[in-house]
């Protein structure tokens, strides 16, 4: 494989030597913080280099010995992923998933705005390689700003006929089961941004009954790279069971919260380092996001963010999500608050969902201000037993994880809540603004 | 060859016949949906299993090959 002159000056080598902690990582975030606003296809084929020609199968060899696994939150292979789509029959399409649905992630936001080309590269160069014409970016309805982003910047590769592939660009009401692989397939089809029963896979039969791959915005970025500079330099950051960089979201109760391109396989303490340290004393850690787990801090600092760690303890790192919560907030207030907007969030095409989850929600509300009514604790813990696994998509399994890790993590609390006598702040009723935000609803699935 | 009843839950409204039916394998939750066995249909089960799969009203009990 070659590699553009200019490259190797502006894309460190990154070799990291086994005594050097794992931390920051510059390369899909190359400039970011210099102009902090959208790269054109000039500069990005500066910072770069161009794409080179692969023969057919060789990405996808290049992809699968990175190592490189999805950094939309399931965590899986991408080259397996890949190579199941190419090895259908009839032509496949390519799906990039930038919805973003998860409340405390930023991530691919902060990507598509500031290097739309790095995702673009990616979605046409494995266009290519599993065999589609065509490539598909969902982005959500809400965040006009973006598309009109997006937009410009595949017409500035139609205007430089710089692909070999057609990119549209759409627009999907965003609710939170609405940036579910199944959820995009039934919207490109014409149907609501609701999951479908599977299978059938979307690798299968997808989009308009196609072979169809559909990656997070940012795995597409790293598949960029991975083209560019292939598996050897991707596997110079991470872990080896983690390899590469990950884009990360920290929020709470650090002093700079934000979105920071990290070696995969970072601690949780030192990511919370990074984004400046605890701006107050922090208690717990939610881990991966509302689909993911509570933490006693403590427990998690030296975990890796990488799920190969993380599965020891029943959490998974998410789209990379980080949210410190304050001592001075209550980790069963917080929750029950999410709760209840997961809740709603639900396709309402599933009984156990549909009727579990506000049931669950409203248990955890009477947790939360300390009002049980009946034997509270035995109803919650049957009713989560209930739900997981018995929806078509994952919805109530990730809500069910987040009730359960609360009632762990913040055990002593939910005892004394459930025996009528609720901690300071949720008697006061104080929720700190920034730990925990709820988005405005979606308004519609078409 | 082994089988296990399975569902799609978008297609079940919870009728509950299924547990009617088939009370030796399928309880219902409290909000009156079917909740399906771990474990494979036991042969002498496995006509009655037949039967609830065919009279479910939506179609959407299913009898699915076990992965060995």
């Amino acid at each position: 494989m070659t590699m553009a002159p200019d490259m190797r000056a502006t894309v460190p080598r990154h070799a990291r030597p086994a005594d050097r902690p794992l931390g920051l990582v510059k390369r899909l975030t190359i400039g970011w913080r210099d102009t902090d606003r959208v790269t054109a296809l000039g500069t990005h084929l500066q910072r770069y280099g161009a794409l080179p020609p692969h023969p057919p199968g060789t990405l996808i060899e290049a992809v699968t010995s990175a190592g490189l696994t999805g950094r939309g939150g399931a965590g899986f292979p991408t080259g397996v992923k890949m190579r199941a789509v190419a090895e259908r029959r009839g032509p496949a399409i390519v799906v990039a998933n930038g919805m973003e649905s998860e409340p405390a992630s930023d991530k691919d936001e902060a990507l598509l705005s500031r290097a739309p080309h790095l995702v673009l590269d990616g979605a046409a160069a494995a266009a290519r390689e599993v065999g589609a014409t065509t490539v598909a970016v969902c982005l959500p309805r809400a965040k006009q700003w973006l598309l009109t982003l997006v937009r410009e910047a595949v017409a500035e590769r139609v205007r430089a006929g710089y692909d070999l592939v057609a990119i549209e660009v759409y627009d999907l009401p965003h609710g939170y089961v609405s940036s579910s692989e199944s959820a995009l397939v039934n919207w490109l089809n014409g149907g609501e941004a609701k999951p479908l029963a599977v299978p059938p896979r979307p690798f299968e039969k997808g989009v308009g009954r196609r072979p169809t791959m559909i990656s997070n915005v940012e795995t597409f970025a790293h598949i960029a790279l991975i083209a560019r500079f292939g598996p050897g330099w991707f596997r110079q950051a991470g872990l080896p069971d983690a390899p590469g960089s990950m884009l990360i979201t920290t929020s709470g109760a650090v002093a700079a919260p934000g979105v920071y391109e990290v070696d995969a396989g970072i601690t949780i303490g030192a990511a919370l380092s990074l984004s400046g340290g605890a701006a107050e004393h922090i208690a717990s850690v939610l881990v991966g996001g509302y689909f993911g787990s509570w933490h006693d801090t403590a427990e998690v600092t030296t975990m890796p963010l990488a799920s190969s760690a993380l599965r020891r303890i029943g959490a998974g790192p998410g789209a990379g999500v980080i949210v410190a919560l304050p001592a001075h907030a209550c980790g069963l207030r917080e929750t029950a608050k999410v709760l209840g907007w997961l809740a709603g969030e639900g396709a309402q095409q599933c009984g156990p969902c549909m009727f579990g989850l506000p049931a669950i929600a409203e248990d955890f509300a009477q947790l939360a201000t300390g009002r049980p009514q009946g034997q509270l604790l035995d109803r919650l813990h049957r009713r989560l037993g209930m739900v997981s696994g018995r929806g078509a998509c994952a919805h109530p399994d990730g809500a069910v994880r987040l009730a359960r890790s609360a009632l762990a993590a913040f055990a002593a609390d939910a005892r004394a809540h459930a025996a009528g006598l609720p901690c300071l702040p949720a008697r006061q009723g104080r929720s700190p603004a920034n730990a925990m935000p709820i988005p405005a609803s979606a308004g519609g699935w078409r | 060859m082994t089988r296990r009843l399975a569902i799609n839950p978008i297609a079940c409204t919870g009728h509950g016949l299924c547990a009617d039916l088939l009370p030796e394998l399928i309880r219902l939750d409290e909000w009156g949906y079917p909740m399906m066995p771990e474990h494979p249909v036991p042969d002498h089960l496995a006509a009655l299993a037949r039967r609830a799969v065919r009279l479910c009203p939506t179609l959407a009990l299913r009898l699915e090959p076990v992965a060995q």
